[in-house]
């Protein structure tokens, strides 16, 4: 289904990348005044926003609709790993230890989900696109800086779950 | 997205584990589809809905940018569990609190813009 909405993109004249939303945003809100990196035609892009927005209501329907509530069937080997830095087994769809009300309204809690954000956002435009940019769209095309960045998106997610997450829980 | 739970912290961590198959599944057809498709078309010559000739836009050559840029996303999307998409598709499935995580990916990106003529591409 991910690689129709690509195709789909592309039959309509686009390509497929999420994280160009977010220099969109930026630009919309008046960034391009003072940086040139976000001076550019930005409502060119307001159909990657129309995509941002049906995203948020796929969210909603799928919990609405199609949810079964049911937590996440992860394998008994990341449940015990996971209980290892105090985080229970899965209860629903996200670990309350990170995105409950009680855990953003500590600092320790609210720093984890700030600094995943902007680490997210940083890196996404510095590698020139995320998940779906450089992962699937990127990899479709068989190219190198794509895999490049695929290899990068690993040695980061490796060292912050093997050796930062143990620091932080 | 929501159904395949790849929009969960829980899936996430369990990937970089390399716990389970279920994100590789859901990525290894994604990217074996596209590239069967992207050879049709390159191969046909399909043009898109305007009649235009659908191109692929080759990403500039480097390393430095895709291996820095790259590493700082993964330490950010290991910590968060979400990329940019998962992240609002998680605000509409009702967990408010990825709103932190989407603000913060848009001061990350403002801030690339800032400082991007002084790093290393």
């Amino acid at each position: 289904m991910i690689a129709g909405i690509m195709f789909f993109l592309l039959y309509f004249g686009q390509s497929f990348g999420f994280s160009s939303n977010l220099r969109t945003i930026c630009a919309a809100a008046g960034a391009g005044k003072k940086t040139k990196f976000f001076d550019f035609k930005w409502k060119t892009q307001v159909w990657n926003l129309v995509f941002l927005v049906g995203a948020i209501i796929g969210g909603f329907i799928a919990k609405q609709f199609l949810s079964t509530d049911l937590p996440v069937q992860i394998s008994a080997d990341t449940i015990s790993d996971l209980a290892k830095l105090g985080i229970a087994a899965p209860a629903s769809l996200q670990p309350a230890e990170l995105f409950s009300l009680d855990a953003i309204l500590s600092v320790k809690g609210f720093l984890v989900l700030a600094m995943g954000g902007l680490m997210v956002g940083f890196g996404s435009r510095y590698a020139g696109g995320c998940t779906s940019g450089h992962a699937i769209s990127g990899l479709s095309d068989l190219q190198v800086p794509s895999l490049i960045a695929v290899m990068g998106f690993f040695i980061g997610g490796l060292a912050m779950t093997f050796l930062i997450l143990p620091l932080i829980f | 997205m929501a159904k395949s739970e790849a929009i969960s912290w829980f899936r996430i961590q369990e990937m970089f584990r390399f716990q389970a198959f279920h994100m590789y599944g859901i990525i290894g057809t994604a990217v074996t589809l596209g590239v069967i498709g992207v050879a049709l078309i390159k191969k046909f010559k399909i043009r898109d809905f305007h009649g235009n000739p659908i191109s692929f836009y080759p990403k500039e050559k480097s390393i430095i940018r895709y291996l820095l840029g790259g590493i700082i996303f993964g330490l950010g999307w290991a910590l968060s569990g979400a990329c940019p998409g998962p992240m609002v598709v998680n605000i509409g499935y009702g967990f408010l609190t990825m709103t932190i995580v989407f603000l913060f990916a848009l001061v990350g990106t403002y801030l690339y813009g800032l400082i991007k003529d002084k790093l290393p591409h």
